[in-house]
């Protein structure tokens, strides 16, 4: 695994301007992702996990706005602000680089479309290229196994079959010079010339049928003509994953992916995704409020409360040696056999007006004056350990 | 031993109609031959998937859904479940029979008799969102139980109401407001303090805590035990979160497909399940350490429909060491030693 960053967060700002009056819900978050690595976001409910996976894609729903900060992608050792994209360069990143799968599968597809329609509009988006080249190479092949003497009629008629006209391939290479060719795209909608989008169509079947496949999916072909509603809660999230890794994205962001799902369903769910992480190399940023699951997938993890991270270290540095009192509040919050089950007194502020200074204070054990009045800085106390509280200001480097 | 709720061989199928004079072609048996008993003051509770009955069971025995068959004993008297169960093996289904049950068999009990069992028996739904009419006062919410069951009107109730709000840990401040003004959590708490108004002695928790955060889970687990202390209460807690289960509940039963497959004391079960399923379950719970050790038993394929249970035992087509037997005869629920239930081929000696 390279140490090499990938995606760097840097004082992010977002807010909501709501009725009720403007919505804090991030404050000057930093998070940097490496590549190739697993990074958990933790927090409860409204601490602002997924808006942040949100706004790494520029996705940030219509009241809400960045009001300042950078979200830098690396592009071959070369920073670019994601924030300071047009929508086309955007488009081109979701789905491609960075894509994300949501918190409930059932709601995340579209009722009226079948899965393979749904997987396939994402590899026509992306991959039309690659898709194109692969119907001309099957041609190919074919008309050299044609020139064979030794093949029966049948076999014969079957290769014809894959064997394109000039007319089809001159439109598929049209459209590999430029994806959104104009000619190409009338043509594929008169009713003789459009043989070569049925093609290419087919060939997108083919591969969401992989996608399925890797998916662990069994019987991918019946499952592809399915439309969501005929699936369960763990194959509708299976479906959800392919159409995330269908464009092979260095990274996904996957939003509380297990939550609704049962414990059994959520080891298989779990289990695949470590296993694809191995065979794709993506980097996976998890978010979730359960420490076990925490525990159990991630390298590296982020506790977020009220729109703040407040600690980002290693899994075991954050379960063994927690910094931020919310993180050690959070881990005794899980219960266990015959101990008292322990609670963090109060409640989460409210984001419109978030407590001044640490937002932490008024439910914190070791608050001191400072914290009320002064906004603690973002610091690393250890060496890959980075923490948001005055308790360690001082030792810091 | 002293039971609060027995319950017989519940059967509840709901049927599925089809053709042009909707005929009955199908059920789908959810809950399908469950026997359980729940001890004077313990916390059963009751964990599965979603789909394998967990809920049905707890409606059934409430009677919010009419059972198809089997019996419901709340408080009743040993000899009087002794001498129902002697003539229903001997199959003496008489006079005798139909008037012990009409007078202690929950499952065929009919209006105020009904009513009066209700009162005993409470439940309290997984989303307080959805259970809290979002029309009615919470004062209208929590005195309008005490007015189904006659208990007390007026200055009365609303006097009842303000001190079980200050138990649940709300104040009588909060009479005046609808739901949507509380949080996730102080929902919660209204709706236990609804369930807790008709001073009930068995209360069914339905993923109570499964809507809310860590740190609030707690607060309401706290009060949960709490309660049961002051109100000598009996819980039933039905979850799908089986490391809340271990901590609060003192025997857990784990239901597949209907049917319960395995039932003990909690340390018990969770340190040596027995059944298959049992110990797939537990193995996948998220250990929260990320340096422990994990033996992952990773289940295949999915839960078959319930519309057509797979013949014998239903775990089979997804247990790895299903044999023969396991096809064609279904296992029926024996003691191992120590209480210790299970349903399974294997521990038949």
């Amino acid at each position: 695994m390279s140490e090499e960053r990938f995606l760097r967060i840097k004082d992010l700002d977002l807010r909501f301007y709501t009725y009720e009056g403007v919505v804090e819900a991030l404050d000057k978050v930093n998070l940097h992702i490496k590549n190739g690595e697993t990074i958990g976001v933790v927090g409860e409910t409204g601490c602002g996990k997924s808006v942040t996976g949100l706004s790494e894609l520029v996705l940030i729903p219509s009241p809400g706005r960045i009001e300042g900060g950078k979200v830098l992608l690396n592009r071959d050792g070369k920073w670019v602000n994601l924030l300071r994209q047009k929508d086309a360069f955007l488009r081109n990143v979701r789905g491609n680089e960075i894509s994300m799968i949501f918190q409930d599968p059932k709601s995340a597809l579209n009722p009226v479309y079948t899965v393979e329609n749904q997987i396939g509009e994402a590899i026509t988006h992306h991959r039309m290229e690659e898709m194109c080249k692969r119907v001309i190479d099957n041609s190919e092949k074919a008309k050299e196994e044609l020139k064979r003497t030794d093949l029966s009629d049948k076999e014969k008629a079957k290769l014809r079959k894959n064997v394109l006209s000039n007319r089809e391939k001159r439109f598929l290479e049209r459209i590999i010079d430029y994806p959104e060719d104009t000619i190409a795209r009338w043509a594929s909608r008169i009713p003789v010339l459009n043989r070569f989008k049925k093609r290419l169509n087919k060939e997108v079947k083919k591969e969401v049928v992989r996608m399925l496949k890797d998916m662990r999916i069994p019987d991918p072909e019946r499952v592809a003509e399915m439309y969501p509603h005929e699936l369960s809660g763990g194959m509708a999230q299976r479906v959800v994953i392919a159409m995330g890794l269908c464009c092979n994205p260095s990274m996904l962001i996957a939003d509380e992916p297990t939550t609704n799902l049962d414990v059994t369903v959520q080891l298989q769910i779990l289990t695949l995704i470590k296993e694809l992480k191995k065979e794709y190399g993506t980097t996976i940023q998890y978010i979730t409020h359960d420490m076990g699951v925490v525990a159990e997938m991630c390298d590296r993890v982020a506790v977020m409360y009220a729109g703040n991270v407040v600690e980002l270290a290693d899994v075991f540095e954050v379960f063994k040696n927690p910094l931020h009192p919310y993180t050690r509040a959070l881990l005794e919050c899980i219960p266990r056999p015959g101990a008292e089950f322990k609670s963090i007194e109060g409640f989460v502020p409210s984001l419109i007006s978030p407590p001044e200074g640490c937002r932490f204070n008024d439910r914190c054990p070791f608050a001191m004056d400072k914290c009320v009045s002064v906004k603690p800085e973002f610091v690393a106390a250890k060496a890959g350990h980075q923490v948001l509280c005055h308790l360690y200001t001082g030792e810091a480097k | 031993m002293s039971y609060m709720l027995e319950v017989d061989n519940l059967k509840k199928h709901f049927a599925l109609t089809g053709g042009l004079l909707r005929r009955k072609v199908g059920a789908v048996k959810a809950v399908d031959g469950v026997s359980i008993s729940v001890r004077k003051g313990e916390t059963f509770g009751l964990v599965g998937e979603s789909g394998c009955g967990k809920t049905t069971f707890a409606k059934t025995c409430l009677r919010l859904l009419n059972p198809n068959s089997g019996s419901i004993f709340l408080d009743a008297p040993d000899e009087v479940k002794e001498r129902i169960r002697y003539l229903r093996s001997e199959h003496k289904e008489g006079s005798e029979l139909r008037g012990l049950r009409r007078q202690w068999d929950l499952a065929v009990f009919r209006g105020q008799k009904l009513r009066e069992m209700r009162r005993r028996m409470q439940l309290v739904y997984q989303d307080p969102t959805r259970s809290l009419n979002p029309r009615m006062l919470i004062k209208d919410i929590l005195t309008e139980p005490l007015a189904v069951q006659h208990l007390a009107t007026g200055a009365s109730a609303i006097k009842r109401v303000s001190e079980i709000l200050q138990r649940v840990g709300l104040g009588d401040r909060f009479l005046y407001r609808y739901p949507h003004e509380f949080s996730g959590g102080q929902r919660q708490r209204i709706a236990i303090a609804r369930a807790l108004i008709t001073t009930p002695r068995l209360v069914f928790l339905d993923e109570p805590t499964s809507a809310v955060d860590v740190s609030v889970r707690a607060q309401l687990l706290n009060l949960f035990q709490g309660l049961r202390k002051d109100f000598d209460l009996t819980y039933l807690y039905i979850s799908h979160d089986l490391s809340v289960v271990e901590c609060i509940s003192d025997r857990v039963a784990v239901m597949y497909l209907g049917k319960i497959v395995e039932l003990a004391s909690t340390p018990e079960l969770y340190t040596r399940p027995l059944h298959p399923y049992s110990v797939a379950l537990f193995s996948a719970i998220p250990i929260p350490d990320p340096t422990a050790k994990r033996k992952r038993v990773v289940l295949t394929g999915e839960v078959p429909s319930p519309v057509n249970p797979p013949a014998g035992c239903r775990f089979h087509p997804r247990c790895e060491s299903a044999s023969q037997i396991c096809q064609s005869q279904e296992p029926q629920l024996v003691d191992v030693g120590n209480g210790h239930m299970v349903a399974c081929h294997l521990f038949v000696k």
